[in-house]
């Protein structure tokens, strides 16, 4: 089976290279509003499946990237396991391949850490349609450029994946949610605040009138800690992160620009008009807005942080924070060391490559 | 003699006279920040691996960021190549100078630029000490996580470019785990900020590239280190074992169950005795291993955890459980396996550190194969392990002052090396590969893997005149290397998967 999707991928990619063909790599297709629209011959990965390898007493998995993510948290439930950046799927049908190379993380970030903080190794399919693997399925590894990592994020713009290898936690025994009503301002030292203490936090989003506040860990330590902290527990709905993460709630119902936001957690609230919503301790904050996007960029910009156009009506213009200067030689650089051709994924990042 | 040597292909050649960046250079540093007197060159010829010489051909110790743009800037006009240098702490000669060229100490750049407690990060310089960070914010409630045994001295911006580990990584990750950005300068002296004050940023994630990279794609000139909260509680459980293979099977019983210890370290029979006979940190000597299992947290977790840490170990055939009482006698268990290096470094004249990564569950066959690979070189081993992450530690105990020691010592580390790789781990976790690992990078990697290791070097940095020699081997090295190695054109243990 591995030869065969494997082969056909690769061959597939050959030929794509041979002709300068680009390719539009795929999924589940559940995150195809992400990014610039983008021309290109359909590459799908789905076919590509399998958990290759997991060692819960070793915290890894490994599985083929068209792998579906919903088959793979089920496998780690089993054994009490998660993935604990906590993907968005955004469909059933959300594949590993697709989650990594989108990159997004969901509440529980700020406190576990990122996609790419778990990404251990990988398997691709570069730009002249070679198999390489970087990173492994250790947790320790700095042989050579972290170029596993690399891949989260990127779009599919440097390579096919094939194989991804994740570090997995625990699943907590106990999870409970916490809500006060506060302004803005205050929300955002209410934050900074719970973030500073030693307290099992595993997620703060702000709505625009409520904060909620999730304890995860071992049950006494979470009890106690919902205790101490004080709030109300009763307006909390279990079923909220989840919601939030697959952004379900009314807020992400309306049919207008989204943007995604990312920002130094404790910055004041932006000046820009539309409605609010924050996650991640308010590091990343979802904004409704008709706002023109240079308005946008360079607000986010000003305050250090970065914006996408996350779900959009023109994605023809820029969608993700534009780059300028050295910086944007560099992604240039990176893009063509490993997509010579220029093949994978053309514009979805950016309009130039 | 060692047997790593430079090779031609990995050399930059260059017919600038020392002279002419001695004269540039005076034209905006001071005197005494030029060292290219043989006597004030000498203290900078190694690193932490001393094994491994060279007498840099000039050293300069700038100020500012504007200073090292002006050196860089030289250096890439003439084609000369240039080595970062941190505290020197490293210990596999990423910081090793050239013959022919500019050695660039970062150590004068050591201030802290800012605290910022409301977001939980600090920018600091990248010759401030690792464990001057948590100095610095620990009245606000605040540390910095990754703690490598040398964080004493060794400096923030050799802990970017080694991608540090410490004892700490299985629950707060290594340094690229706990790095927002950093401020760089390219090769040609272009300032680029890499990384963002949030969470994540525009582009591509060139920031997990920048950690790790030995100093071969960018001078780091700022860092931004992420913040967390001092844990409420720390307590820590010392179980001893009456065989290694138990010790292991309690390790992954300990994560099978849910827990995610702040430290999980293992010792073998040799790294005990080497540390009671130093320190006395009241290990039972008589013991095959011991495990070290700190957990941390609020007080409830910390009780809920070790409870649980505590009945396994017992289930997993522990001689004797032992929970430090008192915070004194954490500290003594904890500098115990601190000390394993120096203890070690006191039974014999000459350490040779390893660093390979394996999973842990061929734990047993990889400690009976060290023990094998002792007795056939005739040099003792003693083992120190992150358990937790399967980072082994081998210290290859030997004399460099008998012929042929060294030697024997670097090619018993060599085929470790190999067997890490072959049980589908790594030849280096935490330590990085200057100089020392280069040659077994070729049994790690294909050729189209280091081929794209060069293409990533080439986007920073296209005239490959940072660090050359190290990190990543060409192809013509490894074709040489391969030429010696392989036996048979066959690699040992083909069933294993090598992923």
């Amino acid at each position: 089976m591995q030869e065969t999707t494997e082969a056909i991928l690769q061959q597939a990619v050959r030929h794509a290279v041979d002709t300068k063909t680009p390719v539009n790599i795929t999924g589940g297709n559940s995150k195809a509003f992400l990014g610039r629209e983008l021309d290109g011959v359909p590459l799908s990965t789905c076919a590509h499946q399998g958990i290759l390898n997991y060692h819960p007493s070793e915290l890894i998995i490994t599985a083929r990237a068209g792998t579906l993510l919903s088959a793979m948290e089920q496998t780690l439930a089993e054994h009490g396991q998660m993935l604990a950046f906590e993907p968005p799927y955004f469909a059933d049908t959300a594949t590993l391949g697709g989650t990594i190379a989108c990159g997004l993380s969901g509440p529980r970030r700020p406190f576990t850490g990122s996609a790419r903080d778990f990404v251990l190794g990988c398997k691709l399919i570069n730009g002249k349609a070679e198999i390489v693997s970087f990173g492994g399925e250790v947790i320790k590894n700095v042989a050579g450029y972290d170029v596993a990592r690399l891949m989260a994020g990127a779009m599919g713009t440097l390579g096919v994946l094939l194989e991804v290898s994740l570090k997995v936690l625990p699943l907590p025994i106990l999870e409970l949610t916490s809500c006060f009503e506060l302004e803005p301002s205050d929300a955002i030292s209410k934050m900074a605040a719970l973030a500073s203490r030693s307290l099992p936090v595993s997620g703060l989003s702000y709505d625009g009138r409520i904060l909620y506040v999730r304890l995860s860990g071992s049950e006494k330590a979470v009890k106690v800690s919902a205790d101490k902290i004080g709030g109300d527990a009763a307006i909390a709905d279990r079923s909220f992160w989840r919601q939030l993460n697959e952004q379900h709630l009314d807020f992400f119902q309306e049919d207008m620009n989204l943007w995604r936001i990312v920002v130094p957690p404790a910055t004041a609230q932006l000046d820009l008009a539309g409605t609010w919503f924050y996650d991640w301790c308010g590091g990343l904050r979802w904004l409704k807005s008709d706002e023109p996007a240079q308005r946008i960029f360079a607000a986010a910009e000003k305050a250090q942080g970065h914006a996408d156009l996350f779900k959009g009506k023109d994605r023809r213009g820029d969608v993700f924070q534009p780059l300028t200067g050295t910086l944007q030689q560099l992604n240039r650089n990176i893009k063509r060391a490993f997509d010579p051709a220029g093949i994978f994924n053309p514009n979805r990042l950016y309009r130039d490559w | 003699m060692i047997t790593i040597q430079p090779h031609a292909s990995e050399t930059i050649r260059h017919q600038i006279d020392r002279m002419v960046l001695i004269k540039e250079f005076k034209t905006f540093l001071p005197q005494a920040s030029i060292i290219f007197e043989k006597e004030a060159l000498k203290p900078f010829e190694c690193d932490g691996l001393s094994a491994y010489r060279c007498l840099p051909w000039l050293v300069v110790l700038p100020e500012t960021i504007e200073q090292i743009q002006r050196i860089v800037r030289f250096c890439y006009q003439l084609d000369v190549p240039v080595v970062a240098r941190g505290a020197g702490t490293g210990l596999a000669g990423g910081a090793m100078p050239l013959a022919n060229g500019v050695l660039l100490s970062l150590a004068k750049l050591n201030r802290m630029l800012e605290i910022d407690i409301a977001n939980r990060l600090a920018v600091v310089q990248p010759g401030v000490r690792n464990l001057a960070i948590s100095q610095a914010v620990a009245p606000f409630g605040l540390y910095y996580a990754p703690d490598p045994s040398s964080q004493i001295a060794c400096t923030i911006g050799g802990n970017v470019a080694e991608n540090s580990g410490g004892v700490h990584c299985l629950k707060y990750g290594l340094t690229t785990h706990n790095i927002l950005r950093v401020k760089m300068l390219t090769m040609d002296g272009e300032l680029v900020t890499i990384g963002s004050h949030g969470l994540d940023s525009a582009g591509l994630d060139l920031l997990a590239l920048m950690v790790g990279s030995e100093g071969m794609l960018g001078i780091i000139v700022e860092v931004t280190v992420k913040l967390l909260p001092i844990p409420e509680k720390a307590k820590v459980v010392l179980a001893a074992f009456d065989d290694i293979e138990k010790a292991g099977q309690a390790v992954a019983e300990i994560i099978a169950a849910g827990l995610i210890p702040a430290g999980l370290e293992m010792m073998d029979k040799a790294a005990i005795q080497a540390v009671e006979d130093f320190i006395h940190a009241g290990y039972p000597k008589n013991a095959e291993a011991i495990l070290l299992c700190e957990l941390d947290g609020t007080r409830q977790q910390v009780e809920e955890e070790l409870d649980k840490a505590v009945a396994l170990l017992t289930d997993s055939g522990a001689v004797e459980v032992k929970i430090a009482q008192s915070e004194h006698e954490r500290q003594k268990m904890w500098a115990g396996r601190k000390s394993a290096f120096p203890a070690a470094g006191r039974m014999s004249p000459d350490y040779y550190c390893m660093d390979g990564t394996i999973p842990r569950r061929f734990l047993a066959e990889m400690l009976k194969n060290i023990s094998g690979l002792s007795e056939k070189y005739g040099l003792a081993v003693a083992n120190v392990f992150h358990a937790g992450d399967g980072n082994l530690h081998p210290l290859i105990l030997y004399n460099a002052n008998h012929e042929g020691e060294l030697e024997k010592a670097e090619q018993l580390g060599g085929e470790i090396l190999k067997l890490s790789v072959e049980l589908g781990g790594t030849i280096t976790g935490e330590h990085g590969v200057g100089v020392e690992k280069i040659n077994h990078m070729c049994i790690q990697f294909a050729d189209n893997e280091l081929t794209q290791f060069h293409a990533v070097k080439s986007a920073f940095d296209e005239k490959g005149l940072l660090n050359p020699g190290k990190a990543v081997p060409t192809l013509h090295r490894c074709a040489e290397f391969g030429a010696m190695h392989v036996h048979h054109g066959e690699v040992a243990h083909p069933e294993l998967d090598r992923f």
